[in-house]
């Protein structure tokens, strides 16, 4: 198949195959997936500039049926996400000028590459750490219940009471996780910086404004740097210093990607870095793929999907180091 | 172990419907690829060159219905699997 705008002939078929893994990837963490479908355009001869530009048009497609899924399941806070949008695209724009600023100083790209492999691998190893050990303390204790005979059901915490009488169905909705680390996210928890917000969505009874902001910058920053959506900090991220549960980080962050995505597609395209045949065309695989990857969710205990992400930072650590030996840069 | 078969039978039967869904879906893509994207190349590369402003609004635009119409299928396809296995 012929894409006139980037002058480029792909086989519709590759290109639906790269939206499938990427749409699964996608529904199932909650990531854009751009580690693994800018390399793979890249590879298909699409010239560099429209391969960051398409990929971010794709993400938009992808991520709107994954975070619509993820909303019917009851994992998408709109006001965190809402908020977290604003820190993001502040994050991102301070990244990309950064970055062009450094460049100017003198060549940076080899400790800024190599400060980036070394915090991407930091957080694949403390997230494989945490979820395995909250593993382990999950098997001792269901080990000592059916020894014991306990099987007496958790209290609620009355400050979710309220909420929970008011939701519909509320099993759903609020889904409780657990981490042998919840102790951090109490403590930023309990930071009183105004203005405080309430997130009933995320089971988070009062959180400083300045911290959600905090959290979106970082990993804005780490897009502006990295390109993409730098979904593979932004999860975790929500997850231990937030204290998101893993399947509404999952849902809010795609809902999050959605918008900023949008808004890198707007940029991109003035620009005349995107080819949306192709991103069409992507999507027609992605959407399907993010479909199955979102309804898997359903399957995974927030612990195992924890686990599961452990690859990705280190995928993202492998584009770096890609970048830095060959030269090319995804962003 | 008779739990066990009804599992394993269940599971059969939502992978069989799940290549069905397949199938389905990929006759709708290629439709879909003849009659949309084959029209709207030329018109698009005409757009691209002449206003990138505008083509930016209709990349997006585009982007967001397919999003929402692909969304709207595969969920009744999904669906229809469910209800099927079920």
């Amino acid at each position: 198949m012929d894409f006139p705008i980037s002058g480029t002939h792909i086989h519709p078929l590759y290109l639906m195959g790269i939206g499938f893994v990427v749409g699964i990837l996608g529904g199932f963490f909650g990531v854009g997936g751009s580690f693994l479908a800018g390399p793979a355009l890249f590879a298909a001869g699409v010239p560099m500039n429209f391969v960051v530009g398409t990929d971010l048009a794709h993400i938009v497609g992808k991520s709107i049926v994954a975070a619509k899924k993820h909303r019917v399941l009851g994992n998408v806070d709109i006001k965190l996400g809402m908020i977290m949008v604003s820190g993001t695209i502040a994050g991102v724009e301070t990244g990309a000028q950064l970055i062009q600023y450094l460049k100017r100083q003198a060549n940076v790209d080899a400790v800024v590459g190599i400060g980036f492999i070394c915090v991407l691998v930091s957080i694949s190893a403390f997230i494989g750490w945490e979820s395995w050990q909250t593993l382990k303390m999950e098997k001792k204790r269901d080990t000592r219940k059916s020894s014991t005979g306990l099987t007496r059901p958790q209290p609620v915490p009355s400050r979710f009471r309220r909420y929970l009488k008011s939701s519909r169905d509320a099993a759903v909705r609020v889904k409780r996780d657990e981490s042998i680390i919840a102790h951090i996210p109490q403590r930023i928890h309990h930071l009183q910086l105004p203005p405080m917000v309430r997130l009933p969505n995320s089971g988070i009874a009062r959180i400083s404004l300045w911290t959600i902001l905090g959290v979106a910058f970082v990993g804005g920053v780490f897009s502006g740097f990295l390109g993409g959506g730098a979904g593979y900090i932004r999860m975790p991220s929500m997850v231990y210093l937030l204290g998101v549960p893993t399947h509404v980080a999952v849902g809010t962050d795609l809902f999050e990607i959605v918008i900023s995505a949008s808004y890198g597609t707007l940029t991109h395209a003035v620009k005349g870095n995107v080819d949306i045949l192709l991103a069409l065309v992507m999507h027609t695989g992605a959407a399907i793929g993010a479909q199955i990857g979102a309804t898997l969710t359903e399957y995974f205990h927030g612990t195992r999907i924890r686990l599961a992400f452990v690859p990705l930072p280190l995928i993202g650590a492998g584009v770096v180091i890609y970048s830095l030996v060959t030269g090319h840069h995804f962003k | 172990m008779r739990n066990r078969v009804e599992r394993l039978s269940q599971k059969i039967a939502s992978l069989r419907w799940f290549l069905v869904e397949l199938v389905v879906y990929a006759i709708f893509v290629v439709g879909y690829f003849f009659l949309v994207l084959h029209l709207l190349g030329d018109w698009l590369k005409q757009v691209f060159d002449e206003n990138k402003n505008f083509y930016a609004l209709v990349a997006l635009a585009l982007i967001i219905v397919q999003g929402v119409t692909l969304e709207v299928v595969t969920s009744a396809l999904l669906r229809m699997i469910r209800r099927k296995v079920r």
